[in-house]
This record gives C-alpha cells, structure tokens and sequence, in this order.
C-alpha cells in the first residue's frame, strides 16, 4: 500500500534519512523502532508532507506522494498524529474532533462522523464538553486519535503516541491503536518502547542512522539480539549490506580540522 | 581508586517530574567514564547539577574529596571540573585564538584589569597545536563547521588545566573524521591523567572508549559495570527497549 524506496531526506545541510527502503500492507500495523536520532520521525514526515524527498520515492495505492504538500497527502488518505501533544487545549473535545475534519465542506458530514468518533471512542462522547487541555496526557493522545480517524483515513501514522506516559495510560492508548487495526485501520507507528510496539505490531522495522538495519515480522524482532546490539552498540549481522550513501554528513564538505 | 567527583542522593524536579531521582554515583580519578540511558533519563540534567547550571532540590556533590557547596560553574572550573555542551558554546564573534586565551582563569577579580601573561599566549599557542587549530587561529569561532566548534569548546576547556572535564555529547552531529578526532583526545587527554565523564549516544563508542559504564534510567543509577557487563544486563535492556 505505501512504498518507499531509497528514500534521502533531512533538515538544513545534513541527511538524517539516508536511503531507506520501506513497503507497508494494508490491514497492518508496522512499527519502526531505533535509538535516538536514527530517523523514524523523518521517515513519517517525509510520508506526509512535512519533509520533501531529496532522493527516492514515496509512493501510495501506486500513486507517487513525494514532495506532495501536507494537504494534499492528507487529501490521499493519509493522516500524522503527530509526537507532541497537538489538541487545542481550550477548545472542548468535541470541537477538537470536529477540527479534524476541517477539509470537508459538508458540515452536516462532519456533524455526523463527529458523532460517529465520539461512539467509537468512549472518551469523546464522555468528556465531549470538556476542555481538552484538561484531561490526561493518555486521554489527550486517544482524542488526538480519534480526531485523526475524523477523515476517514486509508493510512495512520502515529509518531510515539505512548510518549511521556505511564504505564497505565500507555496500554489504554495501544489497546485504541490494536482496536483500529482490527477495524482494518492501516497503522505506520514510530514507538520509543521497542518492546510495547512490537508487541503489538505485525511488523517491525528497525532504523538505526538513518537506514533500515533490521526488518521483519514483529514477533521476531522481540527475540532478535541484533535489536539490542543496536541500541546498545556491540557487532550487528546484517542480513543485506547497508544501501550505498547516496547523502552527506553535515561536516562532509569541510576539510577536517 | 579514589574518587574524584562522588555524587550521593541527587534529586531535581521540574515541575512534577522528577528528572533526577536520588542518583548516586562516583567517578574515578583518571578514568573514562560513561553516563548512559535512554531518552530523558536525566543525563544532562545531572551535568547541570553537576557542574551548577542547575540547583539540586536535595544531595550532595563531592569534587576532589571536598563537598561543593552551591556549585558554581565559574568557581568549579577553577577548582578544575569543567564541562563542554551538546550545541557548543563558543564566542562566535572571537578567533579562534581568542576564545582560547578567553577561556583562561584569572585570579585578579577585575576583569578588566585582566592581564595576560606571555605564558598564557605560548598555552593557546600549545593547545592549538595540539588539537591542529593553528591554520584556524585566526578565523571567527562563526566560520567553522559545527564539528570544528565542538573541537573548538573542548581545546578551550583544557585552558584551565582542569582535572575532570564533563563532555556532553562530544560527537553528536559531527562527521565520522571528526568523531575519530574527538576520540584520539580524548584518548591522548585521558592517558596524560585526565578524567572524563561522557554523555554520548554514539554506543560503539561509548563502549570501546569507556570504562566504567553508568546506566541513569528514570533519574537514577540502575548498573554500573564494564561495557561487556552493560551490553547484556537485562535492567540495561529492559530501560533501552522498555518492559
């Protein structure tokens, strides 16, 4: 459904994504782990717009998005709940809901799927005329995914949606992402918990520097001592040999001191 | 071994977090010591601590056998515990040279009295060969590579012949010739008898440059060993991949 191919991108004059091959099917839910600075979050901005494509090509349902501005990505069917909490914390949950439809014309459609979203998800229809910046971290996250399911998405791609929470908060928020996918919810998910996404993942993808080091089904990656080699540094069997570098280092053009 | 820098029972929190948590932990004179952990562990909140950029809420910090008493940076780095950051902080605007004659303690209280020495100018001159800068000398801190910067605060810290020096990140962001570069000083630095206690994501590096590895996980020590004992902890994993 998503395929990424050699994919080159970064901020300023570095890459921090230096060729990563990625193929994702519908129905799944793939998780990308990795240690700090490996590139999972670019690769999820790449998909949606928020970063275009140096080298490469992204491409959905065989159509290319690269370099698409976040709109129209969004308008393919693919939607980025992003890191950091992103509700309007003074506006009610309801109406935060409601603002995750703002492409659609039709207000009595965004009426009617807001009332959907808020069956769907206990807490919308609970606390709809709450502030949002008055729940909890985990409740906020799960009105962020709701929100997001408000466009009827073909593709999640959720960036460490279990961040800053305790444990408790972070199962109600992946027993929402595991209910999605059983709904047929097509989920990309970066997670800093190898261990909670795995497990709750068909797929996983491990990145480290900007590539992909490892990959294959989640259940796998749980076993696989290479994965903690990576965090923790130590000798790595690669399957294949790394893709050539096709980017630069930031320092690369300048003459070592 | 004595140690050089003993923390006992550091606490500081942000709000409701508690970023450090009752952290003890010491650091051996003449050692290359890591500070590990994942992401908001606490690491450089504990340098900030440390070093007094921050303030603790509570515990002790010893340097040198001595408490320090409401660390301050300027007073610790003339009692020779310095530090470098993870965006190194360089006088953009003063030579390269300058930064380095900048960076000398003074004792006169007057800074602008400060005079300096023919002997602090042949220092800079030393430190500058040392760490290949001579064909820099001249250029504003503003001209180089963010990698050179980095070379740059860490040759400028050295200024005050310090005996532990706290780097924050040394290679982060910097090319692989660099990191090599960074890691021969601090080799040569370490075998002349300096200390060293290394924050650094770079784990291949971590583990063939340092021993004693610290692990910080929640603001506090969980395992303290060599990095073949680190690599295969099972708390170590269960903090780096979650439980």
């Amino acid at each position: 459904m998503l395929t990424i191919d050699g994919l080159v991108a970064g901020y300023g004059l570095g890459d921090i994504l230096k060729g990563v091959d990625l193929r994702l099917d519908r129905g799944t839910i793939t998780c990308i782990i990795g240690p700090n600075g490996a590139g999972k979050s670019t690769v999820l901005k790449a998909v949606s717009g928020l970063l275009t494509p140096r080298v490469g090509s992204i491409s959905f349902d065989g159509e290319p998005i690269g370099g698409l501005s976040p709109r129209r990505v969004l308008e393919r069917g693919i939607v980025h709940v992003p890191q950091e909490r992103s509700l309007f914390p003074k506006m009610t949950v309801f109406e935060n809901v409601l603002m995750g439809a703002h492409l659609l014309r039709d207000r009595r459609e965004v009426q009617r799927r807001a009332e959907a979203v808020a069956e769907r998800f206990p807490i919308v229809g609970e606390r709809r005329g709450e502030r949002a910046g008055s729940l909890s971290g985990g409740q906020q996250k799960i009105v962020e995914i709701a929100r997001a399911t408000m466009v009827q998405p073909r593709l999640m791609l959720m960036d460490e949606p279990s961040m800053g929470l305790d444990p408790k908060a972070r199962h109600l928020v992946f027993e929402t992402v595991t209910r999605l996918n059983a709904e047929g919810q097509t989920i990309l998910l970066v997670e800093q918990n190898a261990r909670a996404g795995l497990q709750i993942a068909d797929r996983g993808v491990v990145m480290d520097t900007g590539r992909v080091a490892l990959e294959g089904p989640a259940a796998t990656l749980l076993g696989d001592p290479n994965v903690a080699a990576l965090y923790l540094g130590g000798h790595v069997d690669r399957a294949a040999p790394p893709p050539a570098l096709t980017g630069s280092a930031p320092d690369a053009a300048l003459p070592p001191a | 071994m004595t140690a050089l820098l003993q923390v006992e029972g550091l606490s500081k929190g942000f709000g409701g977090v508690r970023a450090v948590d009752d952290c003890s932990f010491g650091v051996s004179e003449g050692t290359m010591t890591a500070l590990i952990g994942p992401n908001g562990s606490g690491k450089t909140t504990v340098f900030n601590l440390v070093t007094g950029y921050l303030s603790a809420d509570a515990g002790v910090v010893r340097f040198a056998g001595a408490p320090v008493r409401s660390p301050d940076p300027m007073r610790l780095y003339r009692l020779g515990l310095t530090r470098t950051f993870q965006q190194a902080r360089v006088f953009a605007r003063l030579s390269v040279r300058d930064n380095l004659i900048a960076a000398i303690p003074h004792r006169r209280r007057s800074f602008l009295r400060t005079r300096f020495t023919p002997a602090d100018m042949s220092r800079a001159e030393e430190v500058l060969g040392e760490f290949g800068l001579l064909g820099l000398a001249d250029a504003l801190a503003s001209e180089l590579s963010f990698g050179q910067r980095k070379l740059l605060e860490f040759a400028t810290v050295l200024m005050s012949r310090p005996r532990l020096v706290l780097l924050d990140e040394p290679t982060s962001g910097v090319n692989p010739t660099m990191v090599a570069t960074m890691e021969r000083h601090i080799r040569e630095l370490n075998a002349q008898g300096l200390t060293f206690l290394i924050v650094e994501h770079d784990m291949n590096l971590v583990m063939r440059l340092c021993d004693p590895v610290i692990v910080l996980d929640h603001g506090a020590k969980i395992m303290e060993g060599a990095p073949s004992e680190v690599q295969v902890d099972p708390r170590v994993l269960d903090a780096y991949l979650g439980a």
